[in-house]
């Protein structure tokens, strides 16, 4: 079925990026990344539910500077597709097609993800080891 | 003018016979996410730095447990949804498609299962 050679309309290569696209590819991007920090979740759990030595190895991961960066993804990713979901579901009940309000939407979704991941880095970083 | 037959109206199941199950459950699921999502992620930063003593005694209260299982449960189905409509979308050889549909199913089954499983051990008292 996919070997039928017919012709192609233009792809994303030929229109130029916009906020209304670029948000709407990077929900499914983040999607993905989530997907894939689940497994780190669930890896997280089992070593917990393994006992004290697997957990405590499954931390220090975390604590590297590798789990650090995929930690600080996984949460960027987080608030993004959580921020930009809402947004879905006012499209979902017919609100905010209008492109100066998508435009709005949009980078209210780009702000709000920049301050929740930053406040929740300030605060793991502060309180981390106190809790 | 419908050319579709009164039964198919009726039905409601459209083209892909599904109807609109994968649509809603994304939906519900979505919802369910969004407090879960970041009660979840507030209650692990709260956490960082902890040893596993204090980790399972944290998670062991019935809430914590529930909570985190209620969210463990939404989150695998969402992701079998959402990552299911990434490979139709882009994987148009058949084989693969189904390959990898099938392969989405099971890895979500079981992650969802083993962590699930992983929050009720610790919640006993594994």
């Amino acid at each position: 079925m996919a070997q039928v050679e017919r012709p192609l309309s233009p792809h994303l290569q030929i229109y130029k990026p916009q906020i209304s696209s670029v948000l709407s590819i990077l929900h499914r991007l983040t999607g993905i990344g989530l997907a894939v920090g689940t497994l780190l979740l669930t890896w997280w759990l089992t070593a917990a539910a393994y006992g004290a030595a697997a957990f405590t190895h499954a931390q220090g991961f975390m604590a590297s500077w590798v789990g650090q960066l995929l930690l600080l993804g996984f949460t960027f990713a987080f608030f993004y597709h959580l921020s930009n979901g809402i947004r879905h579901m006012f499209w979902d009940i017919g609100k905010g097609f209008a492109i100066e309000t998508m435009n709005k939407t949009g980078w209210l979704v780009v702000i709000a993800t920049v301050v929740f991941t930053a406040l929740t880095w300030f605060l793991g970083m502060t309180m981390g080891g106190s809790a | 003018m419908s050319l579709r037959t009164p039964l198919g109206r009726v039905r409601g199941l459209g083209s892909a016979k599904h109807g609109l199950d994968h649509w809603w459950y994304q939906r519900m699921t979505a919802l369910a996410l969004i407090p879960l999502g970041i009660w979840l992620l507030s209650s692990f930063v709260a956490q960082i730095g902890n040893d596993h003593d204090a980790f399972k005694a944290w998670l062991g209260t019935p809430g914590r447990s529930v909570g985190t299982s209620l969210f463990l449960f939404a989150a695998f189905y969402h992701m079998k949804l959402g990552v299911q409509v990434v490979i139709e979308d882009y994987v148009h050889t058949r084989w693969i498609n189904m390959t990898l549909l099938i392969a989405t199913t099971f890895i979500c089954v079981l992650l969802g299962t083993a962590s699930i499983f992983a929050v009720l051990k610790l919640a006993f008292g594994g």
